[in-house]
């Protein structure tokens, strides 16, 4: 029995042997285990956009199970009683078949769309994040293209999958798209006949968004990804500068045991949101729209939220329309085509404009706090606000609506919101960030506010100072150096507080005692006065 | 409680792993060397073994799972018993979504949560110190990998460069290779938008030519035609071309508001229409027919204003003028709405008694 028991325990052993000796796999594997990240809040953003595309990837699957790509009319005969007999494409059909006639079809789709707002969400406050710390810096340049890549392919995965089901709302929205086409110079009305196979609608087009939406662009967007993260392997993450820190070195937490787990908790955490967010928020309600017809369209249609940027910049942009001879370019072309293509690809550009500018050639794996650097600040604080402003003309008729304001003065306020307010951003940014600087400065020079007021014997009130390093020979604090870290401002930060008392109704173990100053030693309860008015 | 950390660390010597004296953990840190790691923090949150503080977070971790099996346990019992066929009217369906999502997300919050608290309060908590190797990749690897690629570039460029042929019969040879591979993509998406004698582009279901060369009836979307008295005083109705399929996407472009118009507007109206040369004649009686497709971006312009007499397109917020030939008056878009030339056949009907005399839709390039 012993014997056998004892082979048992041998087995993996030999096992993995037998596997390390055919693909030489121990001394990859180990530095994999025990590879090590650093860890911060905002590093996990990026990671919210990556588990919203597994979680894509997975409902996206179960959806393609029910989903009919084809625009041959049929007479609706489901579920859904108000559309009876109402005459539809299958590809809209199907879609309501999913929605009311599979079991938890509606809440898997749900999810997917929520996830899609997730996933561009997360990109754009990830790339915030990139661009503000200054991660994007060299040698991590190209990640930073491969992530505008990414929104980009993102965008037309969200905007090819809410054309699918072929309803009202994302019939207008092809409709727009074929404009945005014909739009363009010289070639504009091939491009549109090529890819809608034929005057718009055509009967080719949803069998071509599909298949785009479904292996096209998930394959771009996974071989990018992969990229994306095997760069973020090699080159080793950012971190913020801090105590140990170095250019040279990366501080943290092995990927095993704790790094890896975090992750795996992470991704549960953020799959919860999606499947509460599904669950509770109701979200493209096809079947309200109808199916797409050309004669018909309701007010506030709007694109998902993502796509909401182009369109307010299509609605801001005037009714200017250039001759040429005989030929002529719509004023849709600047704001679809030009401004599109633009903006997703110009600020690829931006890690070498910096370096050119700033004449700084080095590799930089330590972040910056974005108060150090008031003019990456402002500039991103530009493009924040161009990008809000658009984004929300580009619902300003709602917001007309809602407020009762004139639908024309949001247009003018739009235009000239465009113009103006992204300058005054760049000084806000660039004047809050020098304020940030300074306070920083003045707490290391002079030391912590301890709010103690102390009378000096000419009359005079001054606030009692905690220097935060040595003092000299008169008890000024001598000024110490700005670390790129944070600065303590209050004295809880600097163990002024008593320490926290775990346990919720009563301490689950004695808290260890405060270290006891011997200047100050404690005050007992007897010997404590109550503080009074002084009037009896 | 915490390990202070060494400005230089001294290097820890390399170990024989094969000591039968090393702990496992020796041996872990064996490796860590290996990988230029140096822990410098790896103990305990907790003081001493089974302490209070350590049963409890136990005590929750374990709390976590089971709620999310017992979530997960719903989420199926929902998913199987549930009553979720879509009815009219408020049943008890209309829970079943919300009780998916609410199992769910417990469920995987519980799981998510169990894993976060695991790693971040049972875990040692831990400091690691990794190197980077980025700062200078070696140049004489630069130089061996950088001479080694000009060595086979020349190597193949000068067999080339010397035998002239072989440049020629590449050349020749791969360069067909490459548009085979292109040629089946372009050749078979690429549609000539102005094939046809009567492109597309240029004509809408409302020409006499879709329908055997004679004029074209105005209808509704059930295919009836519309006589002068089923449209009001002030009011206005969506016609579509009185042709097979007229009503349907097939004819995308099509789509017509058909308004009857206050006389004093009618008056403005024709008065305008008149000045112009394409629109001249185009209205009947009190009645005036524009394309409901905005010439912006081809959504239909459907919002229509009586007291204003606009028209406005919901998608970008055109407007245009009726009484003024539907110029644009705001918004971005930039050609009016075409007018259909209007009249009324021997039985009654409405009907286009030519097409637009404008292009409909959308602009572009090469627009006439």
């Amino acid at each position: 029995m012993k014997r056998r028991k004892a082979d048992l325990q041998q087995a993996p052993v030999t096992f993995a042997k037998g596997v390390d000796e055919r693909f030489q796999a121990s001394t990859p594997l180990r530095a994999l285990l025990n590879k090590v990240f650093p860890d911060h809040w905002s590093f996990l953003l990026g990671e919210i956009a990556l588990f919203s595309f597994i979680i894509l990837l997975l409902t996206g699957v179960f959806l393609t199970l029910f989903y009919d790509p084809s625009m041959t009319e049929t007479a609706y005969e489901g579920a859904y009683p108000a559309l009876r007999g109402t005459e539809m494409s299958q590809a809209y059909a199907s879609s309501l078949h999913l929605s009311f006639e599979v079991r938890g079809g509606l809440f898997m789709r749900q999810m997917h769309h929520w996830a899609a707002l997730l996933f561009m969400a997360s990109i754009v406050v990830h790339m915030m994040r990139v661009f503000f710390t200054g991660a994007y810096r060299k040698p991590r340049e190209t990640n930073w293209v491969i992530g505008m890549a990414l929104f980009l392919l993102g965008f037309l995965a969200g905007f090819t999958g809410y054309s699918l089901p072929d309803d009202g709302l994302s019939g207008t929205g092809l409709r727009i798209a074929s404009a945005i086409m014909l739009s363009i110079p010289v070639v504009g009305t091939w491009v549109s006949a090529s890819i809608f196979g034929g005057e718009f609608p055509g009967h080719l087009i949803m069998g071509r968004f599909y298949i785009a939406h479904v292996l096209l662009i998930p394959g771009g967007l996974l071989a990018l990804i992969s990229v994306h993260l095997g760069l973020v392997f090699k080159q080793k993450h950012t971190q913020w500068p801090g105590p140990m820190r170095t250019n040279t070195n990366v501080v943290g937490e092995r990927m095993f045991p704790r790094y890896a787990l975090k992750q795996g908790g992470f991704f549960m955490a953020v799959f919860g949101t999606v499947a509460l967010l599904a669950g509770l928020f109701q979200i493209n309600p096809i079947w309200l729209f109808g199916p797409y017809r050309a004669s018909e369209v309701s007010s506030a249609s709007q694109p998902d939220w993502y796509v909401m940027f182009m369109d307010g910049l299509v609605r801001l942009t005037p009714n200017w329309q250039i001759y040429i001879g005989d030929y002529s370019i719509p004023p849709l072309f600047w704001p679809a085509v030009v401004g599109l293509g633009f903006l997703t690809t110009a600020p690829m550009a931006w890690p070498w404009l910096e370096a050119r500018k700033t004449g700084d050639k080095r590799i930089h794996n330590l972040l910056e706090r974005p108060r150090d650097n008031p003019e990456r600040v402002g500039i991103g604080s530009m493009a924040v606000t161009f990008f809000m402003v658009a984004t929300i003309s580009g619902a300003n008729d709602v917001i007309a609506d809602k407020f009762h304001i004139s639908l024309n003065a949001m247009t003018w306020a739009g235009r000239i919101g465009l113009i103006v307010l992204p300058p005054l951003a760049y000084f806000i940014a660039v004047r809050v960030c020098l304020g940030l600087q300074q306070h920083d400065r003045e707490v290391l020079a002079h030391g912590v506010e301890t709010g103690i007021i102390r009378r000096l014997p000419n009359g005079q009130f001054v606030e009692v100072h905690q220097p935060l390093g040595p003092v000299d020979d008169h008890g000024h604090p001598i000024p110490l150096e700005y670390g790129g870290w944070v600065v303590p401002k209050k004295m809880n930060r600097v163990g002024a507080l008593a320490p926290a008392v775990k346990g919720f109704f009563y301490p689950v173990e004695k808290p260890s005692e405060a270290p006891v100053s011997p200047g100050m030693p404690p005050i007992s309860g007897d010997s404590r006065e109550e503080i009074t008015s002084g009037r009896k | 409680m915490t390990t202070l950390h060494h400005d230089a660390p001294d290097a820890p010597e390399p170990v024989d792993v094969h000591d039968p004296r090393l702990t496992r953990f020796d041996i872990v840190k064996e490796g860590l060397r290996r990988d230029e790691i140096e822990l410098v923090t790896y103990e305990s949150q907790f003081q001493g073994t089974n302490s209070k503080a350590e049963k409890r977070v136990v005590r929750n971790i374990s709390f976590l799972f089971i709620l999310a099996g017992l979530a997960a346990l719903a989420f199926l019992g929902f998913y199987i018993w549930w009553p979720w066929r879509f009815q009219l009217g408020h049943t008890m369906g209309d829970y079943f979504t919300p009780l998916l999502g609410i199992t769910l997300a417990i469920s995987l919050f519980a799981v998510g949560f169990a894993i976060l608290s695991w790693a971040k309060k049972l875990l040692p908590h831990e400091v690691s110190i990794q190197a980077r190797h980025d700062g200078m990749p070696p140049t004489d690897e630069q130089k061996i990998t950088g001479q080694t690629m000009v060595f086979v570039g020349e190597e193949l460029g000068q067999g080339v460069q010397r035998r002239p042929l072989l440049k020629g019969a590449i050349g020749f040879g791969l360069a067909p290779i490459g548009l085979v591979a292109a040629a089946p993509l372009i050749g078979g998406l690429i549609e000539n938008p102005h094939k046809a004698d009567q492109p597309d582009l240029f004509t809408t279901g409302f020409s006499p030519v879709k329908n055997g060369g004679s004029v074209v009836r105005l209808t509704r979307d059930d295919g009836t035609p519309i006589r002068p008295e089923d449209v009001s005083t002030g009011g206005q109705m969506t016609v579509f071309p009185g042709v097979p399929h007229g009503a349907t996407n097939e004819y995308a472009d099509s789509p017509t508001l058909l308004i009857h118009l206050r006389s004093d507007d009618a008056e403005e109206t024709r008065r305008n229409a008149e000045a112009d040369r394409r629109n001249r004649g185009s209205m009947w009686g009190d009645y005036v027919a524009y394309s409901k497709i905005c010439t912006h971006a081809g959504c239909p312009a459907s919002l229509y204003e009586q007291q204003t007499n606009r028209l406005l397109c919901p998608c970008h917020q055109s407007q245009f003028l009726i009484t003024r030939n539907a110029q644009p008056i705001f918004g971005p878009a930039t050609r009016r709405l075409p007018m259909l030339p209007l009249g009324v056949d021997e039985e009654g009907y409405f009907v286009a008694t030519s097409d637009f005399k404008d292009t409909v839709g959308p602009d572009f390039w090469e627009r006439p």
